[in-house]
């Protein structure tokens, strides 16, 4: 009994990594077929409700998770301030983070431990918040609300950081001064004309973001629209490519003539 | 199914045999072989229908077994079921809307058959995809602020609600660009208190000044400018043809059977009272929906429990199909549903040296709005005609003039590198406009026991959609609006003719 359900395990695990990152190979990739767990996955998921029923718990179950890390931490705002639970909230995400007027950071390691000497600056605001690689989403920001004097922001390679996450900003309008938001896989164009609200950026980096089509035509309105901040835009294949209809409009001519 | 195919394998294999052997003869010996021996064309014939019988047969096999869709009776597949128990007339973003929150609150999986009916699957008309796709929270209502606050947090989490196992993501393709309101001297004060309900109600959005504006802005004129607001969060624009199909295919996903065909009459019992002043008042109770195929005299008469009208711009027509309207004058029955088609119009303009990413939906005292489209320098605009020059609703054509006269002057003034434009295109759509307050009806009718209303939004249907049709849902299932409370919206008001205006300055 316990060995197919290792079996199946093994396999969700597996394929769950490939729906939560969500690249859908049926239409991208038509030359190469996916990997055979994968293939019969969907087999499976075609001819029996319950691992339709499974799989779509697994995803769920994911997206609950990341919405569990980023709720609210109102528990600690009401006993020990919102500086504080603002800073233990990052540390639980391993983040990190530096107060004004400190010159040290804040660091959870890679097993989440850190050391609690936070505590000690009750009232210093924080100044630099570092969330590269963390699950840190929109609702996770209705933690960092407060935080009137937020210089820089670092959300390189975040996951959950979308168009709606880049709209909300706007709320550090006044202060935010340096933005990193590089690699990361959901910001599209859409997200990045809500960037218009910081009037007072002035470093910008936003390199290697898969969902942007045409990277130059977007770094250029981007400066156009923030002439005060300079933009790091790296990753990105500037190089000029022959379309593939451009190929088939030659074919059809030289085929009339 | 593999044994089908070793045969087929092993009898490709002999064809080919038999043809290699003829093919190898002594040349010059050909015709003669071909004029006298008939036996090898006709075995070459007997293994192709050999296999086309063989398939045949397996199809007979397939359909004689349990499972299969074969029946004696030649039945129009087309046609919607027989019975169903919820209705919706309309398969715009707002009717799909309905349906897939009625399937997602459903406690019993399948317990609710729902049908859709859209009787133009091309959607060549349907408001819906000729839409500009604009969400504000920019209303002076405190329900439509709310309706649209919370069709934005459903579009944020538009994957959680609207994935499919094994399909691609939803991408709405939002531009997170917001909303800005002009105002001139005389309607600054309507604007700012707007404002303060806009801000009590939750919604993200800030008073600007003129200079601000400018500092803000630098090609907007702000000569007769008194005020701006501009809205900084969950504001934009998106793209309204991927919504209805994410709505679409999530909702045929749990279930929900579409049909393509037009509602021409509705059979109703009648059940007749006297009120306190003596007069009789008809409570109608519809039993079914006759559902009349396209292009065809066939029709189905679907019997149901519930039918809910989002047809949009048509819905007055199917209103009164049921006699809502065609009372005494002085009587309930006697008022109309107040929902008739306006034809509105939007034009695309390229131009070159015209506002960058930032611009926002901008919408000017005089009624002209304009938005960024693409990163081309191309732009959307359009307004809103008088009342007095409504165009013809029979057709969609468009009407060029309207924008030489109406439109660019008034952009030209706003955004002087406007005067330098092109138009590219142009369209035309219906509005489902409301005559009486241009606000949506949302509930039932006092008078049909089992019809609900989800139409007359005068050209915010789209960006109300998603709440809109989590609303209906509750109202059908919980028997109450439970999340929003939008009873201000129903009935009430059209018959007590106390119309609940938009003071928006637009």
């Amino acid at each position: 009994m316990s060995a197919p359900l290792t079996f199946l395990q093994r396999y969700f695990r597996r394929s769950a990594l490939l729906l939560v990152a969500r690249r859908p190979w049926s239409s991208s990739s038509q030359s190469s077929l996916p990997p055979f767990h994968t293939r019969l996955l969907l087999y499976l998921t075609q001819r029996f409700y319950d691992v339709e029923m499974l799989l779509s718990w697994r995803s769920k179950l994911k997206r609950r998770g990341v919405q569990k890390k980023n709720a609210y931490y109102s528990y600690t705002e009401r006993f020990y301030g919102s500086n504080l639970a603002t800073a233990y909230f990052i540390l639980n995400l391993k983040g990190g983070f530096r107060y004004a007027g400190q010159p040290d950071w804040f660091r959870a390691d890679r097993k989440g431990r850190f050391s609690w000497d936070f505590m000690n600056h009750k009232d210093t605001p924080i100044e630099d918040v570092d969330m590269s690689y963390t699950v840190f989403n929109y609702t996770g920001l209705n933690n960092l609300e407060g935080q009137q004097s937020l210089r820089t922001l670092s959300l390189r390679g975040c996951p959950e950081v979308d168009d709606w996450f880049l709209a909300r900003l706007h709320m550090f309008q006044d202060s935010l001064e340096e933005l990193d938001i590089s690699h990361c896989p959901r910001i599209t164009t859409g997200g990045l004309a809500a960037l218009r609200n910081l009037k007072g950026l002035k470093r910008l980096d936003m390199s290697s973001l898969p969902r942007i089509s045409t990277p130059g035509l977007v770094i250029i309105l981007l400066e156009e629209m923030l002439p005060q901040c300079k933009i790091t835009a790296t990753g990105y294949d500037h190089s000029l490519r022959e379309e593939g209809g451009e190929e088939e409009q030659k074919n059809h001519l030289q085929g009339q003539r | 199914m593999s044994t089908w195919r070793r045969l087929r394998a092993s009898l490709r294999a002999a064809e080919g045999l038999i043809r290699s052997r003829r093919q190898a003869p002594i040349p010059g010996h050909e015709t003669w072989c071909r004029s006298l021996s008939t036996g090898g064309s006709l075995r070459n014939d007997f293994f192709k229908d050999l296999e086309a019988q063989l398939s045949a047969m397996r199809k007979k096999a397939r359909d004689a077994l349990p499972g299969s869709s074969w029946s004696p009776l030649e039945l129009n597949p087309n046609l919607p079921p027989e019975r169903a128990d919820i209705v919706v007339v309309g398969g715009g973003v707002m009717g799909w809307s309905v349906a897939y929150w009625l399937k997602q609150k459903e406690r019993i999986p399948g317990g609710l058959k729902v049908v859709v009916v859209e009787k133009d699957p091309m959607y060549s008309q349907a408001s819906t995809v000729l839409s500009a796709g604009g969400i504000r929270q920019q209303f002076s209502l405190p329900e439509n602020i709310h309706l649209s606050l919370a069709s934005a947090d459903f579009m944020r989490n538009i994957n959680e609600h609207l994935d499919v196992l094994n399909e691609e993501p939803v991408d709405l393709q939002f531009n997170q660009s917001g909303y800005l309101f002009l105002a001139s001297e005389k309607v600054a004060h309507i604007m700012e208190e707007n404002y303060s309900t806009q801000r009590q109600a939750g919604a993200k959005v800030s008073l600007l000044s003129p200079a601000q504006l400018k500092d803000r802005f630098p090609w907007i004129n702000t000569d007769d400018v008194a005020l701006a607001s501009y809205g900084l969060e969950n504001e934009g624009w998106f793209d309204p043809w991927t919504l209805l199909n994410a709505f679409r295919r999530k909702a045929m996903s749990m279930g929900v059977i579409q049909c393509c065909g037009e509602v021409t009459d509705f059979k109703y019992t009648v059940n007749v009272m006297t009120n306190l002043a003596g007069d009789h008042v008809d409570f109608r109770r519809i039993k079914s929906v006759r559902v009349q195929m396209p292009n065809s005299l066939e029709y189905q008469p679907v019997e149901c429990a519930i039918v809910v009208n989002a047809a949009g711009a048509f819905s007055g027509k199917v209103a009164g199909m049921l006699g809502i309207g065609s009372g005494p004058k002085d009587s309930l029955a006697g008022i109309a549903l107040p929902v008739e088609p306006r034809k509105r119009f939007i034009y695309v303009v390229h131009c070159p040296d015209g506002p960058g990413l930032d611009t926002p939906f901008l919408i000017d005292y005089s009624g002209v709005y304009f938005r960024r489209e693409g990163l081309g320098g191309n732009y959307i605009a359009g307004a809103s005609p008088e009342e007095a020059e409504e165009p013809d609703v029979s057709n969609l054509e468009v009407d060029h003039q309207f924008f030489e006269e109406k439109i660019w002057p008034s952009m030209a003034h706003r955004v002087p590198a406007f005067e330098k434009l092109k138009v590219t295109s142009a369209w035309a759509g219906f509005y489902d406009y409301n005559t009486f307050d241009q606000n949506g009806i949302i509930g039932m009718h006092p008078l049909i026991n089992n019809m609900y209303f989800a139409t007359g939004f005068s050209g915010h249907g789209l960006q109300h959609s998603p709440a809109v049709g989590r609303a209906v849902a509750e109202l059908i299932l919980d028997g109450n609006f439970k999340t929003l409370d939008l009873s201000r919206l129903g009935f009430g008001r059209i018959l007590a003719q106390e119309p609940m205006m938009e003071r928006n300055i637009v």
